[in-house]
């Protein structure tokens, strides 16, 4: 099962190869993975979307939590929780094509953020499986080129990570 | 107070209490020594990185203490590599100081420059890059602290040349502040009741402890605890010494060279209680069969370590001492139910007992040759168990685990995670330095010794009276057994086709050799090589084809065991 996991780590030298290292050296699977500072510029915030049973996940947070960078672990996979993934796509449009790509991107409030003659670059916001839903249908045209953020997740409500 | 960025790592040595260190010198360490020169530290001059690292790992097993070693940029630094997994492997607090190119030069494959940080990450518990000296007394406070708290382990400090000579005002802190590492000392008291209760339900319990015992120096505990419930032990390779192994309670070793009634108690036990221990593969043999019947509580300090390998029915996080000692105080309050417990387990001991009595510990002995086993046995006998025991790795580890009669606290130093050949010399040299006054043997096999065998060089300079006991079957013994057993006698590469010298070997470095093929003659060079001063080292042919038994072939159930005929 797919999990969503918010980890909250020291902003220092190194600290992505020691969770990048833990995942490999134990055989944990790593879907996607997105870094950035958090709200305290000490810290940085990471979303990591992976993958395994019960006992994987459990061991996947307890090892998190016992790095000595680590100062949060949350996995969002039993919370409420909302997820937002950025791509961006560029997309061969043939003349044909070319009123049609819109009209998906309208439909998916995708933003054409860049034109020549014979692509679009489309930007998109929103869960995973959205923008796969998108990729599906421009797929015919020609996918030139995508680019996928990852997903970053945050709590529904009031209760949030940050410390 | 201002001072340089190597005599604020001095400094702050002594503060954390530091007298001894071990290490190799270099380029990248050369400011660090220069203020060695004339420091009240101790330092040992081993023959080889390696045997800095674990002489300092067997100098913290045997007294708790953090070890600590130093060790140059580049290739001193790389050398380190299979001490630190050594320690980390078996949680063996430690600080190792690595030199380390300017941090200008760190990236531009500098001469001597190997990125520790990196080749490090996943054998230390955590290291540092010290670039800023401002941070360099900070760093190292949090580095004993991280060392010897929680589940401990051995962490690397790298410390460019530049930071070594940089200048800066000297307070060390008097605490840390580790926003993400909060080890849990104290058990949830509900757990610990609930485990006391399922302790006084058992009809056939066992104790299963690991290495954490020694770690928490919760022996005492443990000890109480087994004697108030009459609970019987099995301990595994690292917990030999953490239980007097002549108790009535002691089953001895459980799992892979186990004993028998060990692992027929762990199959058939109701209640299993794990303290301080990991259920390791050596230990389990085949997962889904181990302890099959039983309901099982797991206490350790490490989260992970709880259901990493198996199903747990009730687990307990804290320190052993305060979640032992808590458990054995619950039930001085219930006395008549204790009184109950141990009654109604009188049968299961019973039938422990039957077990031990159809098969004990025993080899065959022989006239003609040399039984390693007795010679384990005699060293036993002959010290009193007085002595300081490490080993190397191979069939005389697991000799020494089976024959010895361990009875004092951290008197069995030896690698059990990683399994290193050649921790043994050098791991008895750290002990010795330890302890002076005590008897310290090396229990060796001829494949291992040759490994670290350069640091006799070092026991003769610094006059450290270390036994050495090579169980001498000029082979690689335990792949040898391997062979026999599972690949039709193919003896490939495990035959020591050069027979050494061991005694002139030991005379070339300043040492005395003692040796002998013969049975009657064990006992005499064992009591002449502990009545001679200074380093011994006792060479003894032994017989070349012995098995260690029992066995549990690999994928077994640890009750499907080849026992000894
Ligand atoms: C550094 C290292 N290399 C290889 C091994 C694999 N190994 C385990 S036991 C053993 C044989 C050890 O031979 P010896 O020291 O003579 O001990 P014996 O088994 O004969 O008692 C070997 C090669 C190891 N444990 N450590
Ligand atoms: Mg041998």
């Amino acid at each position: 099962m797919k999990h969503t996991i918010s980890v909250l780590v020291e902003n220092e030298f190194g600290v992505l190869s020691r969770i990048s290292g833990l995942f490999s050296g134990r055989g944990f699977n790593i879907e996607s993975l997105s870094v950035a500072p958090a709200m305290d510029p000490e810290l940085s915030r990471m979303t990591i979307v992976t993958t395994g049973d019960d006992r994987i996940l459990e061991q996947i947070n307890k090892q998190l939590n016992k790095l000595i960078s680590t100062i949060k672990v949350l996995d969002f996979t039993s919370e409420d929780f909302l997820q937002r993934e950025l791509a961006m796509i560029k997309v061969a449009t043939a003349p044909e094509d070319r009123a049609e790509a819109l009209r998906i991107a309208d439909i998916f409030r995708a933003k054409v953020i860049d034109v020549t003659p014979k692509t679009y670059t489309i930007e998109i916001t929103g869960v995973p499986a959205k923008i796969d839903g998108i990729l599906e249908l421009l797929r015919p045209m020609g996918l030139k080129e995508v680019v996928r953020s990852g997903p970053v997740a945050i709590g529904r409500g009031a209760k949030g990570v940050n410390p | 107070m201002s001072l340089t960025g190597s005599q604020i790592l001095l400094e702050s040595l002594k503060l954390e209490g530091v007298d001894t260190v071990f290490g190799y010198p270099g380029g990248a360490v050369i400011n660090i020594y220069d203020d060695l020169y004339e420091s009240s530290i101790e330092h040992v001059l081993t023959r080889h990185e390696q045997a800095a690292i674990h002489a300092a790992d067997g100098y913290s097993r045997c007294t708790g203490k953090v070890g600590v070693a130093i060790a140059t940029s580049g290739p001193g630094a790389t050398n380190t590599v299979t001490g630190i997994a050594t320690a980390y492997m078996d949680s063996i607090p430690m600080v190792i100081i690595t030199g380390q190119v300017p941090t200008q030069l760190i990236g531009n494959d500098a001469f001597q420059e190997a990125d520790m940080c990196g080749i490090t990450r996943p054998c230390t518990k955590h290291n540092f890059l010290v670039k800023n000296v401002a941070d360099l007394a900070k760093t190292i406070k949090e580095a004993f602290y991280i060392a010897r708290t929680g589940r401990p382990g051995p962490v690397l400090i790298d410390l460019p040349k530049d930071v070594q000579v940089a200048i800066t005002d000297f307070n060390y802190p008097d605490q840390v502040n580790l926003r993400g590492y909060k080890p849990t000392y104290s058990g949830n008291p509900r757990q610990i009741e609930k485990a006391a209760e399922m302790l006084l339900q058992a009809k056939r319990p066992v104790l299963y402890v690991g290495g954490g015992v020694n770690l928490a120096a919760a022996d005492d505990e443990l000890l109480k605890l087994a004697e108030q419930t009459k609970i019987p032990v099995t301990t595994t390779l690292m917990a030999m010494s953490a239980f007097p192994q002549r108790h009535p309670l002691a089953l001895g070793m459980l799992g892979m060279h186990g004993t028998f009634y060990a692992n027929m108690a762990v199959t058939e036990c109701d209640l299993l209680i794990a303290v301080g221990s990991r259920f390791d593969d050596r230990v389990t043999g085949r997962i889904d069969s181990f302890a099959e019947k039983a309901k099982i509580i797991h206490v350790d300090i490490d989260p992970t370590s709880i259901r990493k390998n198996v199903e747990v029915d009730l687990p307990i996080v804290g320190d052993l001492k305060d979640v032992l000692g808590k458990m054995h105080g619950y039930l001085n309050q219930r006395v008549g139910l204790v009184e109950d417990m141990v009654e109604s387990t009188e049968e299961w001991r019973a039938t422990i007992d039957e077990w031990k009595e159809r098969h004990p510990m025993t080899y065959r002995q022989t006239k003609s040759v040399i039984k390693p086993q007795y010679v384990i046995e005699k060293i036993s006998e002959l010290t009193e168990e007085n002595a300081i025991i490490t080993t190397e790795v191979g069939q005389h580890q697991m000799w020494t685990a089976q024959f010895f009669s361990f009875r004092h606290p951290k008197s069995f130093v030896t690698s059990g995670g990683l399994g290193t050949m050649g921790f043994g010399l050098p791991s008895a040299l750290g002990a010795q330095m330890a302890y002076p006054d005590r008897q310290v043997i090396d229990i060796s096999g001829d494949g291992s010794f040759q490994m670290n065998s350069q640091e006799l060089a070092t026991l003769v300079q610094y006059k450290l009276p270390v036994k050495i006991a090579i169980l001498n079957n000029n082979y690689l013994g335990m792949v040898r057994q391997w062979q026999q057993m599972f690949f039709e006698k193919r003896y490939s590469q495990t035959v020591m086709e050069l027979p050494i010298d061991f005694v002139k070997l030991a005379e070339a470095y300043g040492a005395t050799g003692l040796q002998t093929s013969k049975v009657e003659e064990v006992e005499d060079v064992i009591k002449k090589a502990l009545e001679t001063p200074g380093p011994v080292l006792m060479n003894f042919n032994v017989s070349r084809e012995e098995n260690v038994l029992p066995m549990v072939p690999a994928g077994k159930a640890i009750n499907e065991m080849v026992l000894a005929s």
